[in-house]
């Protein structure tokens, strides 16, 4: 069981307010992602749920039980650390039995459980090695592993891949996922990287200055985003979001529409411009728009390698169907 | 020194260095083991010019079987043993407070470091007549202050009180040391054993004890160099007097005192002996936390 709820939780260092009051629930066996840019309150959160900040106001509850004053050691969460905080006196089998021999458990259990994880996680042969030899994946494997010996009710991650080089971080991001499939525990995970939120999460909180701007399953956020900031910051590459007279046309405030939803066309498009920068990704290119009468650069998606260059002129057409109409407070109109 | 051109030459100007702190160790070395074999006294008319009676080793049985021998190897380790004591533990508690983020903590640095900067003759005047002194000494007015009787520090306690001075010289050293060290502990670290379920004490000695064992090796070693040749300290506070006579100043009592430079001499080998012994048992014990 690994229910965590938070009820009008808030943070304040000194003066200042980090969290407003929050409620959130994240319900057991949930891989929720809480993403949003720097400096959002993220990792707070997710410090705050671990016990390692004390919340200024409110109340935290792990499986309906108060542990709003609970120290970090006794709520039965594990967490990974964006630095992976091994012990580096220690070897990767201490390690992993570190928190197992804190909670004074048997000799022959502890050993049971190590090689257990050990081999989960394709650590065995590793396991009497220090962590100074180990690579930056390893590492965060041992890291993963010290979390699951314990057999927590929830693991909490802050930013895991973070240190990684970009071909690891994808691998470690399905062995995770993959992970959660096999433990069906919950999973808490802090990331700025919207791709890992989009493809790990079962459900996306996503943050702006400790207030949460939107809770949903990475499609209905794709979808739906609920404001400007919600859509500007999920989808890759950001949304394009029109004001002006354009948007006008729509009664919205704002309109936004995805790069993958604008076709290009050989002639006539609702939009022409001529091409900035072409990002050629070989699959997909991109391509920035200038001089389309609009205020915004635009950012199309055209499927395949198409040969336009820059200067060249391009034609255009939202799909209408795709659009997002957002009012001047920034929030969707249905 | 990437090119074979300038390992040369680096190798040409770091000659007159070498040349030069090789002689300087060198030649006193040579001389004192000639002078260790020789009957030299200079009162009785022994010089260097007038050639010196070889006596073989007599001189160093004759230093080994004086009466104040073991007593004085006794003496330097205990001295050295209790200084290390005292500072790596105190040295670990006082890095670890400074570590806390205080008010002032600058000046309070720089306080803690203070006596570290205080020559070692005037810091043990100070003690002595200051603080130790058993009728005017700080110490003396605050016994009688709850109504006890003054302790005469130097005569009842004096071995204890010289580790007392010695240690306050050396506190500040060892402190700087581990306080980097500390300083530079991942606080992740600590909050990745808080969640793994380590209270305070076991988290000092699972994780900051550990992450400390080198600085605590650099501490020990490097203090035990200076503290085998402690000097001052004794010879402005006791003159040796009282069970404080170290090897050391066993030495230069045989040399100075009795002037018998030969005796002396033979006395200086032993201590370069004892501190080689010293040195191998610590490298021993401690070295391995050097290995990265």
């Amino acid at each position: 069981m690994g229910q965590i709820q938070l009820k009008q939780v808030t943070k304040s260092f000194g003066d200042t307010q980090v969290i407003p009051p929050l409620d959130l629930t994240i319900e057991d066996g949930e891989f929720t992602v809480f993403v949003g840019p720097s400096g959002c309150g993220k990792s707070t959160l997710l410090r705050l749920i671990a016990g390692l900040e004390d919340i200024t106001s409110g109340h935290i509850e792990i499986d309906g039980k108060d542990a709003t004053d609970v120290v970090p050691a006794k709520r039965g969460l594990a967490m990974v650390f964006q630095s992976y905080a091994l012990y580096p006196h220690m070897s990767v089998r201490k390690n992993i039995a570190f928190p197992l021999r804190m909670a004074k458990m048997d000799q022959s259990e502890i050993n049971k459980r190590v090689e257990g994880a050990a081999a989960v996680l394709n650590l065995t042969d590793y396991l009497d090695r220090r962590p100074g030899q180990l690579s930056g994946g390893q590492r965060q494997r041992v890291a993963i592993g010290r979390a699951i010996v314990r057999e927590p009710a929830a693991f909490l991650f802050d930013e895991p891949l973070s240190n990684l080089d970009a071909a690891l971080r994808v691998g470690m991001r399905m062995e995770i996922s993959e992970l959660h499939k096999k433990l069906e525990t919950t999973m808490v995970y802090v990331t700025h990287d919207q791709v890992e939120a989009m493809t790990m999460a079962d459900k996306i909180v996503v943050l702006q200055a400790g207030v949460i701007e939107q809770v949903g399953s990475p499609l209905e956020l794709y979808r739906t985003p609920r404001n400007t900031f919600v859509a500007g910051f999920i989808g890759s590459p950001k949304m394009n979001l029109i004001t002006g007279p354009e948007a006008a046309k729509h009664d919205a405030h704002t309109i936004g529409i995805r790069p993958e939803h604008i076709d290009v066309v050989q002639s006539g498009g609702l939009w022409q411009g001529t091409v900035g920068v072409a990002e050629h990704l070989g699959s997909d290119t991109f391509f920035h728009i200038h001089n389309t009468g609009l205020a915004e650069t635009l950012t199309v998606r055209a499927i395949g390698d198409v040969s336009l260059t820059h200067g060249d002129t391009i034609h255009l057409t939202p799909r209408a169907a795709e659009l997002h109409r957002f009012s001047a407070d920034g929030l969707r109109i249905a | 020194m990437a090119t074979k051109a300038s390992r040369s030459a680096a190798r040409i100007m770091m000659a007159p260095a070498v040349v030069l702190l090789l002689g300087w160790m060198l030649v006193p070395l040579i001389m004192t083991l000639w002078f260790s074999f020789t009957k030299y006294l200079p009162l009785r008319g022994d010089s260097i010019e007038r050639g010196l009676d070889w006596v073989g080793f007599t001189n160093y049985s004759r230093f080994l079987s004086s009466s104040s021998f073991w007593p004085s190897v006794q003496t330097t380790l205990i001295m050295v043993g209790g200084v290390l004591l005292i500072t790596v533990v105190l040295g670990i508690l006082l890095a670890m407070l400074l570590d806390q983020p205080i008010w002032g903590q600058g000046v309070v640095r720089i306080l803690v470091i203070a006596p570290f900067f205080v020559m070692p003759t005037v810091s043990a005047l100070v003690w002595k007549n200051m603080l130790m002194d058993p009728v005017n000494g700080i110490f003396a007015h605050l016994w009688r202050f709850f109504g006890a009787e003054p302790v005469a520090w130097l005569q009842d306690a004096s071995l204890s009180s010289i580790i007392m001075i010695v240690s306050w010289q050396w506190l500040p050293f060892a402190t700087l040391i581990l306080l980097t060290a500390i300083q530079s502990l991942d606080s992740e670290q600590l909050e990745a054993a808080e969640m793994d379920g380590a209270p305070a004490l076991k988290r000092f000695w699972f994780i900051v004890l550990p992450h400390l064992a080198r600085a605590i090796t650099i501490v020990i070693l490097i203090q035990t160099i200076f503290l085998l040749s402690i000097f001052a300290e004794i010879f402005v506070t006791t003159g040796g007097a009282f069970g404080t006579r170290t090897l050391t100043y066993l030495i230069f009592q045989r040399v100075i005192d009795s002037q018998n430079i030969g005796l002396g001499s033979a006395g200086g080998v032993y201590a370069i002996i004892l501190a080689n012994i010293v040195a191998i048992f610590l490298m021993r014990i401690v070295g391995k936390n050097l290995d990265a």
